[in-house]
């Protein structure tokens, strides 16, 4: 296995008390293998990400307890400049927004040079060379020219695709995207998410995808991680996720996007709102706005219950949901 | 509620409803200017560039469309933020481009805006009820002074809020909840039409559906007219009675819901139909996507002829020298169903498995 989480604690310190930000996630992606982690903003998705690159604000953020292996090496043991060798040849980030993620002052020939120049020692020459050859690979016109250009005179699309190049630089076996295309428009969203999937299959490379769009992981992942509030709630390959959820917080999801025959219709939408991080509800997280709870719903934490030999899911009742 | 209703409605005629809104050849430039002391215009971003359109009472009308492409501008028109370059927009029959003063107050009363960023359209150092309330300030004859308290709770409880929320501030809401205020204010003077740019946008998944039910809700117990802009279609989809596809600054095709989305000619449609994530894996294999090359173009630098033809699949040499009109194109002017529809396309034709 390439990366694997194993219940992971994450907690930060506010004025207000501890927000307990990830609640024991294990999850785990192999070498050319697309991961989709689906949750709404608050569930934990990208601060679990963050663990896992090694890139969370400490303090107030604290890695409280779980572990992370990377090919069989628990990186949360190692000291910072180990962990700093791993995070630029062996895994690799990409960010939401790639204008404020990229520096604004210098060329993208640089940013993407520098690369090579912290980690492999190459020469500024071979550098921008390769620069170049990056930024041809990731289908960005007329590389040689624009190298010298400064991230704001990119398109929103095109300043992904340096994002995506600058991750692709040391052919890392894993790449952690965070919401990669949700600034974007739709139909550039498709050609960057078009590439990025082809990429992963040239490079043979892992795929961490965070989204909260149910489209894009239907369209890349082979397997999904649900997340609710710090926890994972459910987890299985896409195929039978869509099909047949085993949590009603996914059922909930998958039932409120507008369907044609639905048309004129009330849309289903799960009642309440997601619960603070500061006070997350005894029992299961999700029993207050569960249209299926019942008392041992509001005081026993659900286990991560094993459904089928790929499939967890994290209800009490996860039958009755298959079923029903 | 208490609220005298305004004359209702003849019942729902099968046709067209009379119209509230009707604009034509409405167009918004913004000049570009060069030079400290004396300001020369050196060209023009072409926002919005002849856009017409008829809303009808109680119903819908979808606006969908890439970033820049002049819906969120088509938006601040309509609610006169914005005075147009040129164009007319009727509200019931009168001209409001030409209004000013008193007559102009008296109609901007009856079209409403509701926003996309529910954490920046609302003031936060005013309580609940003074944004929902600020209206009356505005507009007094809507609501006597001391009859606005009252108003205002009954507002918090049609848009689902508790009204001993009153005295709260904006930050002590969630997401949802603050577009709940917003919709609430956009209601308080009882207008005809709402123009809602991307009202849903900023929301998590599971609360979208809950604001959407709430809109739907509300059109039918105040007969409202919706402008609904937005970029996600499926959403536009279920809400809408008619849909209009904008691309740089013009409507490029536009239709009854079923017409756009199940029988859409215009290539630009198609391919922005074939881009949108289908929350089905099994639709993976048998999908023809169609991947547009490049980017939109910059509204200051227009592509001459059919604006859309540099990232066109389709354009000839004619797509540069003709502009194309937005009119039920000539193969189907004598056709039945769902394909003849206004499409601006040289070309327009129907293409299979889109979706």
């Amino acid at each position: 296995m390439l990366l694997e989480v194993r219940d992971l604690h994450v907690e930060f310190r506010t004025r207000d008390g501890a927000a307990h930000a990830v609640n024991g996630v294990t999850y785990a992606v192999d070498a050319g293998e697309t991961l989709a982690v689906l949750g709404e903003s608050g569930s934990g998705k990208s601060v679990t990400a963050q663990a896992v690159m090694g890139i969370l604000d400490t303090p107030p953020g604290r890695v409280t307890g779980g572990e992370i292996r990377f090919r069989d090496q628990d990186l949360l043991t190692l000291k910072e400049e180990e962990h700093r060798r791993i995070r630029g040849a062996g895994m690799a980030m990409i960010f939401q927004d790639a204008l404020s993620a990229l520096n604004p002052v210098l060329t993208v020939g640089d940013q993407l040079g520098e690369m090579f120049r912290v980690h492999r020692g190459t020469s500024r020459k071979d550098s921008r060379a390769k620069a170049i050859e990056l930024m041809d690979r990731v289908r960005i016109p007329a590389a040689a020219q624009r190298v010298g250009d400064y991230p704001h005179q990119f398109s929103g699309g095109m300043r992904q695709r340096i994002m995506i190049a600058m991750a692709l630089a040391l052919e890392p076996d894993l790449i952690i995207a965070d919401e990669p295309t949700t600034a974007l428009d739709v139909t550039v969203q498709a050609q960057v998410m078009d590439l990025l999937a082809e990429l992963r299959r040239e490079y043979d490379m892992g795929l961490i995808l965070i989204t909260h769009d149910l489209g894009v992981v239907a369209d890349v992942a082979d397997k999904i991680a649900v997340m609710y509030a710090g926890r994972i709630v459910e987890t299985a390959p896409v195929h039978e996720l869509f099909k047949r959820p085993a949590h009603p917080y996914t059922k909930g999801l998958l039932e409120s996007i507008p369907r044609l025959d639905h048309k004129g219709r009330e849309l289903y939408a799960i009642k309440g709102l997601p619960p603070s991080l500061q006070a997350i509800p005894p029992g299961c997280a999700f029993n207050p706005r569960c249209p299926m709870a019942r008392d041992v719903c509001r005081t026993d934490v659900p286990p991560l219950y094993e459904v089928s030999g790929e499939r967890g899911s994290a209800c009490h009742f996860w039958r009755e949901c298959l079923d029903g | 509620m208490a609220e005298p209703a305004r004359p209702a409605a003849p019942a729902e005629p099968a046709g067209p409803a009379e119209p509230v809104l009707e604009v034509t050849g409405l167009v918004k430039h913004y000049p570009l200017t060069q030079g400290i002391l004396f300001k020369r215009q050196i060209g023009a971003v072409r926002a919005v560039d002849g856009v017409d359109f008829v809303l009808g009472r109680g119903e819908t009308l979808g606006v969908v469309g890439e970033s820049g492409c002049g819906k969120s501008t088509v938006a601040k028109l309509l609610c006169h933020l914005e005075r147009p370059t040129a164009g007319t927009i009727r509200y019931r029959g009168e001209d409001v481009t030409r209004l000013s003063g008193r007559a102009l107050k008296a109609v901007r009363r009856n079209i409403q805006m509701v926003f996309q960023d529910p954490y920046t359209s609302l003031n936060p150092r005013m309580t609940v009820g003074d944004i929902i309330g600020e209206p009356y300030e505005i507009h007094p004859e809507a609501a006597p002074k001391g009859d606005r308290r009252r108003k205002v709770r009954e507002l918090l409880d049609v848009v689902g809020l508790n009204p001993e929320y009153v005295n709260r501030y904006p930050h002590q809401f969630s997401g949802g909840q603050r577009q709940r205020i917003g919709i609430a204010r956009g209601l308080a003077l009882r207008p005809e039409v709402i123009v809602a740019d991307e009202p849903v946008s900023a929301l998590d998944v599971s609360v979208q559906a809950q604001v959407i039910n709430l809109l739907e809700r509300l059109q039918r117990e105040f007969e409202l007219s919706y402008v609904f802009i937005a970029h996600d279609l499926s959403i536009v989809r279920h809400i809408s009675d008619r849909v209009a596809v904008m691309y740089l600054g013009r409507i490029v095709e536009t239709g009854t819901d079923t017409e756009i989305y199940d029988h859409p000619t215009h290539p630009y449609t198609q391919a922005l139909l074939s881009a949108v994530p289908v929350p089905d894996p099994e639709a993976r294999a048998h999908r023809d996507r169609i991947i547009l090359t490049g980017d939109v173009p910059s509204p200051a630098a227009v592509p001459s002829g059919c604006r859309f033809r540099t990232r066109c699949f389709k354009a000839r040499e004619r797509c540069a020298l003709e502009v194309p009109e937005l009119a039920v194109p000539a193969e189907y002017r004598y056709a039945e169903g769902p394909v003849a529809h206004d499409s601006a396309c040289l070309f327009a034709a129907e293409r299979q498995n889109v979706r």
